[in-house]
C-alpha cells in the first residue's frame, strides 16, 4: 500500500513546528501503524535525515506510551485501540494521513510527536494511592469485596494513562484520567480511609497543572482506547461534593 | 565453588533459614537512614517495589527509568497472573509445594534457599497488593479467585483478567508515587543509566572497590549526569531483546547489567532463555516485535496440528482451513505426549513440542511456523459467554492483530523469546560480585533455574522488591552509617563520564551508512537460529564468529543522526545495541559450555530417545558465572555448585 504522511515536526519545546509531507510506498496491510513509521524512519536515517521522534514501548496497547493524533483522532480512526495496535489495513491504499502530537498546554511538546505527560504523574502523587507501608497488610481474604464492586474498580483501574482523553477534549480536561483513579479506590474498602483527602488533593493538582474544565461532552470516553466510562467522572463529582461538605482540608 | 563466589546462604533448616536470618541481619536505625542514599535503576515491579519500600523505611532514594513515567515499565505488559502459596482453593497447596514446583520447573538449576524464601514471601505479596487496592479477580462470594498455570497441578495463580502485570505495577507505582510526594524518593524519568561507578571503600578497606554511584543520561536534554549513593540496586529487567524480535517492550535492554558486568559483576547462566509457546506467529519483515497471548489460554484451549501431512500442506497453501479438519484427523500432540499435564506442560516443553511438529512439516500457516490453539471445545463445554468472560480481552487483542475471530477459527500461535532466566549473579542477599551493587527482578539470575514457571516472574519481582532487598540491604548499609555523603567530583566519576561521552561522540561522528536496526536484526537472526529453541556445538561456534563480525561492522558502518544534546532515540538505540552485540557472544559461549540440555537450554546433542531434555547432573549441576576479561578476550567461568538437600533431583516428567 502507498500513503502520503503529513507529520508534525518540531525540534524542541521552544521551537515552532510545522507539517512535513512524506510519501511512503510498499507498506504491507498487515504492518502496524508504528511499524510503518519505523520503516519511514529507517529510510530517513539511511538518507542522513533525522527520524521522527515518537513515544512507544510495549507495542501491545498496555503501557500507554504511544500517543499519536491521527486524522483528527487520538490513536487514530478505530475505537478501543492505541496507536501501536492500529494496523494499516484500517486505511485505504493512497490515503493521506495527518499525524500530530497530543495538543494541550499541560502536555508540552518535547520533540515532534513526543509530549511531556509528567502532569499525570503529579496528579497520582497528590493522592492516587492507599497509604499502606510494606508489611502492614492483613490477610488478603480478610475483607471480602462484592464481585461487582471489584469488577467496577478493575474497569476503572485499566486506564493506561496515555492522555488520549486530554487530547480528545476541546478543553483539554483531565477529568477522565483523574476520576478513573479516584473511582477505583472509592469502590474498594481499602480506599475509604483517605477518600476525602484523596479526591480533594487530586482535583486540586489537576487544576494546578492547567488542565481545562469538564463540560460533559463525552469525547474523552468515546476516544479512550480502554473504554474508561464517563460514569467515573460522575462518581468523582459525588466524591468531591461529599468531601467538600465535611472537608478537613481548609 | 569458585573462590570469588560466595552465595552467603545462611545455615540451618531450609524452612527456618529466612526467618532466622532476617532476625539477625544488622539494622540501620531510623535517624541514620535519612543520611543513606540508595540508587534504584528501574521502576518496574522489582525496582518500583524496592524504591517505595526504601522510601517508607526512611532511606533517601533516587529512582531511574527510561520511560516517561514509572507506570510504563515493561512489567505492565504481564498478562496471566502471579503465583502465591495461599491455598485459598484448599487443593493441597503449600509453601513447600510451590518451592518444589519451582525447583522442578527450573529443571534443578536454581538455589534451594532462594526458591524457598520466594515461596514463603509469595503469600505476603498478595496481602500487600490487596491492601494497596489492586483489584484482583474475585468470586461471587467476594473472595479472591485463582486459576491454574503451566507446570503445576494446583490453582495458585491470582489474576486481574489478562492485565495482572498492569494492576500490580500500578500498585507499586502508587506506593512509589506516595513516597515521591513524601520527598523520600526522587524520581528521574526519561533517564538511562550508562555506567556504574566504583570507588574504594573508605570505611571498610576489606570491602575493596564498592559501588558508589552511576552515570545517567537525561534522554531529553542529552545531559550526562553524576549520581552518587551508598548502594546501587539494579532492577532493569530482562535482555530478551538481544533476539531483536521478542515479546519484550521495544526499549527493554541489557545496558545497566552489562555495564555492571564490565565493571566486575558476574553474569550467570546468560544462555537460559525462555521461549514462550503461545505467541502470535511472525508475519513479515516489517515486524518490530512479537505479541504474547497469555499462557492462561492453555487452561481451556487445546493445541493441535493436522495428523495428516497432506492436510497440513493444504492449510499452508491456503487450500484448507482448520475447520476442514475433522476431530479424528487432529493431532493434539501435547495431550498425546504428556497425558498427565496435557496442554498445561511447562513452557519449554510446550515450545519444543511445537517446533518439533513444525520442523516435521505440520505447521499451519504460510511460513509453516504455527500451530493451532483451539477454543471450540471450551465453547462447547462451557458456552461462548463463559469463555468470553475469562478471556474476552485476549480474544479481542488477537482479533485486532491477526484479523481473525478466535471464537470461530482457532488461534494460530508459535513460540517466541519472552524472558531471560539468566542475568546478573547475586548471592542470597541479592548482592552481585561488586559490593554495594544489588540486582533484583528479571535482571538477576536467581530463583528460576533453567526454566521459569508461568506467573512466577511477577512473584519474584515483587518478592525481591517488597520483601527481600529492604531487609538484606540493611546488612550492607549498616556499615555505612558514618560514611557521609559520597562526592561526585572524584577521578572515578571523571573517568566514567569521559568514557561514555567518547562513545556518544563516536556514534554521532561516525560516517557509516547503516541504521542501528540493521545490525540489531542481523544479531537477532543469529541468536534465534543458533541460540534459540535448539542449539548445537557447530552452530554456536559459528555464531560466536558471526557475532564478532557483525560487531566489527557495526563499529565501522553504523549511522546515527542527530546531536548529543537533544532528544535522540536513535542514539539511545545505538548505545543499547552496542551492549547487545557483546552480550550475544557471551550467551553463545555459555550455551556452548553447557554440554547438557536443561529447561529452556536444549542442546540437540543431549536428548533422550523420546526427544526430551537430557540433563547431566554429574557435571553441570552448577551456576555458570562469567567474569569479564575484555571485549575481545574469553570471559572466565566461575562455578557455583548447586546442592540439593531437600529435593531429589529427578528427570522432569510431565507424562
Ligand atoms: C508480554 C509479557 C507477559 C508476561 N506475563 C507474565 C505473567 O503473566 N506472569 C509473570 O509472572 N510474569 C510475566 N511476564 C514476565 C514479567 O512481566 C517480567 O519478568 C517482570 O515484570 C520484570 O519485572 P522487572 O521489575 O524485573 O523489570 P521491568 O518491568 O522490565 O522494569 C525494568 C525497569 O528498568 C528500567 N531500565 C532498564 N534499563 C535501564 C537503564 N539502563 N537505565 C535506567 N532505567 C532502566 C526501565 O525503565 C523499567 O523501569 C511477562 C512478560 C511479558 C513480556
Ligand atoms: S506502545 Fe505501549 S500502549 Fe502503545
Amino acid at each position: 500500500m502507498n500513503f502520503t504522511l503529513k507529520i508534525w515536526r518540531q525540534k524542541g519545546a521552544k521551537d515552532s513546528g510545522q507539517f512535513v509531507t512524506y510519501p511512503i510506498k510498499d507498506i504491507s496491510s498487515d504492518s502496524s501503524f508504528l511499524e510503518m513509521i519505523d520503516i519511514l524512519n529507517n529510510q530517513l536515517v539511511e538518507k542522513g535525515e533525522e527520524p521522527i521522534a515518537f513515544d512507544h514501548d510495549c507495542r501491545e496497547g498496555i503501557c500507554g506510551m504511544c500517543s499519536m493524533y491521527i486524522n483528527g483522532h487520538p490513536h487514530g480512526p478505530e475505537n478501543l485501540i492505541t496507536t501501536c495496535q492500529l494496523h494499516m489495513r484500517s486505511f485505504k491504499d493512497g490515503d493521506s494521513i495527518t499525524i500530530e502530537p497530543w495538543r494541550s498546554s499541560a502536555f508540552p511538546v518535547i520533540k515532534d510527536l513526543v509530549v511531556d505527560r509528567s502532569a499525570f504523574d503529579r496528579i497520582i502523587q497528590a493522592g492516587g494511592y492507599v497509604s499502606v507501608n510494606t508489611g502492614n497488610a492483613q490477610d488478603a481474604n480478610n475483607i471480602p469485596i462484592p464481585k461487582t464492586d471489584a469488577d467496577k474498580a478493575f474497569d476503572a483501574a485499566t486506564c493506561i494513562g496515555c492522555g488520549a482523553c486530554v487530547a480528545a477534549c476541546k478543553n483539554a480536561s483531565a477529568m477522565l484520567f483523574t476520576s478513573a483513579k479516584v473511582s477505583q479506590l472509592a469502590l474498594l474498602p481499602q480506599g475509604q480511609v483517605e477518600a476525602k483527602a484523596r479526591v480533594e488533593n487530586m482535583v486540586a493538582q489537576m487544576d494546578k497543572e492547567g488542565f481545562g474544565a469538564c463540560t460533559n461532552t463525552g469525547a474523552c470516553s468515546a476516544e479512550c482506547p480502554k473504554g474508561i466510562s464517563i460514569e467515573n467522572i460522575a462518581r468523582m463529582n459525588r466524591e468531591f461534593i461529599k468531601a467538600k461538605l465535611s472537608s478537613e482540608n481548609v | 565453588m569458585s573462590s570469588k563466589l560466595n552465595s552467603n546462604i545462611p545455615k540451618g533448616d531450609l524452612r527456618d533459614k529466612w526467618s532466622q536470618y532476617k532476625s539477625e541481619i544488622a539494622l540501620v536505625n531510623p535517624a541514620n537512614k535519612r543520611h543513606i542514599d540508595i540508587i534504584v535503576i528501574g521502576t518496574g515491579l522489582a525496582g518500583g517495589a524496592a524504591a517505595a519500600s526504601f522510601g517508607e523505611m526512611g532511606y533517601s532514594v533516587k529512582a531511574f527509568c527510561f520511560q516517561d513515567s514509572p507506570r510504563r515499565a515493561h512489567s505492565i505488559a504481564a498478562q496471566g497472573g502471579i503465583n502465591a502459596a495461599k491455598n485459598y482453593q484448599n487443593d493441597g497447596d503449600s509453601v513447600y509445594r510451590l518451592f518444589y514446583d519451582t525447583i522442578k520447573g527450573g529443571d534443578y538449576r536454581s538455589r534451594e534457599a532462594n526458591v524457598h524464601r520466594l515461596a514463603e514471601v509469595s503469600r505476603n505479596i498478595i496481602d500487600q497488593c490487596v491492601a494497596q487496592g489492586v483489584p484482583f479477580a474475585r468470586e461471587y462470594g467476594g473472595y479472591l479467585d485463582n486459576r491454574s498455570f503451566g507446570g503445576v497441578q494446583v490453582k495458585r495463580t491470582f489474576y486481574a483478567k489478562g492485565q495482572t502485570g498492569q494492576q500490580l505495577l500500578l500498585g507499586a507505582y502508587s506506593a512509589l508515587s506516595r513516597q515521591i510526594n513524601a520527598g523520600t524518593v526522587k524520581m528521574y524519568h526519561r533517564h538511562e543509566m550508562m555506567d556504574v561507578v566504583l570507588m574504594d571503600d573508605t570505611t571498610d578497606a576489606k570491602r575493596g572497590k564498592v559501588a558508589r554511584g552511576v552515570i545517567a543520561r537525561n534522554l531529553i536534554t542529552g545531559e550526562i549526569e553524576r549520581h552518587s549513593a551508598h548502594a546501587v540496586v539494579l532492577a532493569s529487567g530482562g535482555y530478551g531483546n538481544v533476539f531483536f524480535l521478542s515479546t519484550n517492550a521495544m526499549g527493554s535492554n541489557v545496558t545497566a547489567s552489562w555495564k555492571a558486568y564490565k565493571k566486575g559483576a558476574f553474569m550467570a547462566n546468560p544462555c537460559y532463555t525462555q521461549i514462550h509457546p503461545t505467541c502470535l506467529p511472525r508475519s513479515g519483515d516489517h515486524q518490530a516485535k512479537l505479541t504474547l497471548m497469555s499462557e492462561s489460554l492453555r487452561n481451556d484451549g487445546r493445541v493441535w496440528v493436522p495428523k495428516k501431512k497432506e492436510d497440513a500442506i493444504a492449510i499452508q497453501q491456503g487450500k484448507k482451513t482448520a475447520l476442514d479438519i475433522p476431530d479424528a484427523d487432529r493431532d493434539f500432540y501435547l495431550e498425546r505426549r504428556y497425558p498427565a499435564f496435557g496442554n498445561l506442560v511447562p513452557r519449554d516443553v510446550a515450545s519444543r513440542a511445537a517446533k518439533e511438529r513444525c520442523d516435521a512439516g505440520y505447521g499451519v500457516n504460510g511460513t509453516g511456523e504455527a500451530v493451532y490453539l483451539d477454543f471450540k471445545y471450551a465453547i462447547e463445554r462451557m458456552g461462548a459467554k463463559a469463555v468470553e468472560s475469562k478471556y474476552g480481552n485476549l480474544f479481542q487483542m488477537y482479533e485486532k492483530i491477526a484479523a481473525e475471530d478466535p471464537y470461530k477459527m482457532p488461534m494460530k500461535i508459535y513460540p517466541a523469546v519472552h524472558y531471560t532466566m539468566g542475568g546478573t549473579w547475586v548471592d542470597y542477599n541479592l548482592m552481585t560480585t561488586i559490593p554495594g551493587l544489588f540486582a533484583t527482578g528479571e535482571c538477576n539470575f536467581s530463583d528460576h533455574g533453567a526454566n521459569r514457571l508461568g506467573a512466577s516472574a511477577l512473584m519474584q519481582g515483587l518478592a525481591d522488591g517488597y520483601f527481600v532487598i529492604p531487609y538484606t540491604i540493611g546488612g550492607y548499609l549498616s556499615k555505612d552509617i558514618r560514611t557521609g555523603s559520597i562526592p561526585t567530583d572524584t577521578p572515578e566519576f571523571d573517568e566514567a563520564e569521559k568514557t561514555i561521552k567518547e562513545r556518544i561522540n563516536f556514534f554521532l561522528s561516525n560516517k557509516g551508512s547503516k541504521s542501528v536496526d540493521y545490525f540489531h536484526r542481523k544479531l537477532g537472526n543469529i541468536m534465534w537460529e543458533e541460540c534459540g529453541m535448539a542449539r548445537n556445538e557447530k552452530g554456536l561456534t559459528q555464531a560466536i564468529e558471526d557475532i564478532k563480525k557483525i560487531r566489527a561492522d557495526f563499529w565501522k558502518e553504523v549511522l546515527v543522526p542527530g546531536k548529543a544534546d537533544e532528544y535522540n532515540p536513535e542514539l539511545d538505540k545505538a548505545l543499547r545495541v552496542a551492549d547487545f552485540l557483546e552480550l550475544g557472544e557471551l550467551m553463545c559461549r555459555d550455551a556452548l559450555n553447557r554440554n547438557e540440555s536443561c529447561g529452556g537450554h536444549f542442546r540437540e546433542e543431549y536428548q533422550t530417545e523420546e526427544g526430551e531434555a537430557l540433563r547431566d547432573d554429574e557435571n553441570f549441576a552448577y551456576v555458570a558465572a562469567w567474569e569479564f576479561k575484555g571485549v575481545d578476550n574469553k570471559p572466565e567461568l566461575h562455578k557455583e555448585e548447586l546442592v540439593y538437600d531437600n529435593v531429589e533431583m529427578k528427570q522432569r516428567s510431565y507424562k
